[in-house]
């Protein structure tokens, strides 16, 4: 008889499954790959591969002179454009060490504060909507329709804006444009609890996003978290309120914070500086001072007005100079960091002059999204597949911020 | 009355493709490819203001087997434009492109080493719509003209 023979089916390396997350993917918002490795439906390692929507900004900002430069700048962070652009000529202001009027300062509170909320608000449209609740995308929509129409109204374009420069704003407030804020800010809170109601206490919300993705303090600071994400780990840190830039000391705001660090606490966390942006924009409408808008033209790095390029030889002179190649303002030789609060947390422009020419040696961008998006695979290791839309969502991550 | 007085009261006699093209033109099934900005747009114009369910186009779906109309979102790179092809094809015929925005028609304003200088370089595209993102009208225009196309195209049946 036959010796019963026994064959060892090679069962353990049968179990780990490869799932291939994005690049196509709706809830990737855009371009990201995450590759998992999964043990039934327990994710053991996720790791993301990165560099699908790498335009060359940086590139880019040593091409482009630095008012060009904005252009580029407002389609990194694409849902908050304005606070891009803000952040860029902060840092080649303080590179020619000048200082805007303080009427351009809260001009550009008003303006960051806005798209901070609409930046926030697609936020919570699509996290919802990757999570199944159609309703709340719909009604965060609406609101962000009613910002577009302000950003229409003061800068020209509805996304992608490109409104300040070097020393000063593209134009002064259109008329009426106080008003239509205030009326926006009258209504937004009202809107917003609507939508609140929709999720907060929803059972199934609650269930999706309490206790997921968890981070705590300590390790969101070594991984170099900023924004909403840091401060949902109970670290209170704002950039706005560590090291004011552009008047923010004048106003009166709180810095809301979480507890828990999970993707519950980010949510609540975004929606509470939707109220404090309100609050932010409202006073600085009200206390909006008068003056120019422009640094004088003592300074050279800002056109001069239109009415007297027409009238006057020195002025047309100085306008063909300032457009010429070669010509005009030249950036001088230094290097200077400027960090700004942007809507995912702090974005610098890290900016290298030679002095030879109007365009930057170097152009780095200190990217939220870059260094958020690290602990992912921290946060979804040894969760269920399902919670990486969850956590990917409250990250935030934009993919053009991502890659640059 | 007489049968078929009645008949031609109450019944519309048409050819078999024009009314498939007809049904076809009306309901699109979009499938958004966005990457950058542009995506943002075409979410606003799937939302209330909008509301591109108006004109039959609002069943966007995510994967490319269940739709018949791409829309090219956005800027794509080098490492990216492998995807989009390899997406492409797995389209059921018959199927329209949109090229949405300066980036995916001709590169926009990255005129750099890494990004597409139009996708029409690797794969057809049918409608190309202008703009550094272009405004919701545009797009629904865009799809307007998508539907034209399919009312003046010869499909065998």
């Amino acid at each position: 008889m036959a010796e019963k023979q026994t064959i060892e089916l090679p069962v353990a390396a049968f179990r780990a499954m490869l799932l291939n997350f994005g690049p196509q993917h709706p809830a990737t918002h855009g371009t990201l790959r995450i590759k998992m490795e999964l043990d039934g439906e327990i994710i053991t390692k996720a790791t993301p591969y990165i560099g699908f929507l790498h335009s060359g900004f940086e590139k880019l900002g040593e091409h482009l002179d630095f008012n060009q430069y904005v252009t580029v700048a407002d389609r990194m962070n694409y849902m908050s454009a304005l606070n891009n652009d803000i952040a860029w000529h902060l840092a080649v202001e303080k590179l020619f060490a000048v200082e805007v009027p303080k009427r351009c300062q809260y001009i550009r509170v008003i303006l960051a504060e806005l798209s901070r909320i609409s930046d926030h608000l697609v936020f919570l449209g699509t996290h919802a909507l990757d999570l199944g609740a159609f309703t709340a995308f719909l009604w965060s929509f609406r609101e962000r329709e009613k910002l577009y129409d302000i950003f229409e109204m003061i800068t020209g374009g509805r996304m992608t804006t490109s409104f300040t420069r070097a020393g000063g704003l593209w134009a002064d407030m259109p008329k009426g444009f106080d008003d239509k804020v205030l009326e926006f800010c009258a209504q937004f809170p009202a809107r917003l609890q609507e939508i609140e109601d929709l999720l907060t206490r929803n059972r199934i919300w609650i269930d999706r996003t309490k206790g997921i993705g968890v981070i705590s303090g300590e390790e969101a600071v070594s991984y170099g978290l900023t924004g909403p994400c840091l401060r949902a780990s109970g670290v209170v840190w704002d950039v706005r309120k560590a090291e004011p830039y552009s008047s923010y000391e004048d106003f009166d705001f709180e810095i809301p914070y979480g507890e828990n660090g999970d993707v519950y606490d980010r949510y609540l966390v975004r929606l509470e500086e939707m109220r404090q942006s309100v609050r932010i924009a409202e006073q600085a409408v009200r206390n909006m001072p008068s003056g120019p808008v422009d640094v004088d033209q003592s300074k050279k790095i800002r056109l001069p007005p239109k009415q007297k390029v027409y009238t006057e030889m020195e002025s047309l002179i100085h306008h063909f100079e300032f457009i010429m190649p070669g010509k005009g303002p030249k950036l001088p030789a230094g290097e200077v960091y400027v960090p700004t609060e942007s809507p995912n947390g702090e974005l610098g422009y890290y900016i290298v002059g030679d002095g030879k020419s109007k365009n930057a040696y170097r152009a780095r961008t200190r990217p939220p999204s870059f260094v958020n998006y690290q602990a992912f695979s921290k946060m979804v290791e040894g969760r269920l597949v399902a919670d990486a839309v969850a956590v990917l969502g409250s990250l935030n991550i934009i993919a053009a911020e991502l890659d640059r | 009355m007489d049968l078929s007085d009645r008949i031609s009261k109450q019944v519309l006699t048409t050819k078999l493709d024009e009314i498939v093209k007809w049904a076809r033109k009306h309901s699109l099934w979009p499938m958004p490819f966005g990457t950058a900005c542009c995506a943002i747009e075409l979410m606003a114009v799937l939302a209330s203001r909008y509301d591109l369910a108006r004109f039959g186009s609002e069943a966007i779906r995510f994967s490319p087997r269940q739709s018949d109309l791409m829309i090219v979102a956005g800027r794509v790179c080098n490492k990216m434009m492998p995807v989009l092809q390899r997406i492409y094809l797995q389209m059921p015929e018959p199927k329209w492109v949109i090229a949405m925005g300066a980036c995916a028609s001709s590169g926009g304003v990255f005129d750099t080493y890494s990004v597409i200088q139009g996708i029409d370089n690797f794969m057809p595209v049918d409608v190309y719509i202008p703009g550094c993102p272009p405004r919701p009208e545009a797009i629904i225009e865009a799809v307007l003209m998508i539907q034209e196309i399919i009312a003046k195209e010869r499909q065998e049946i």
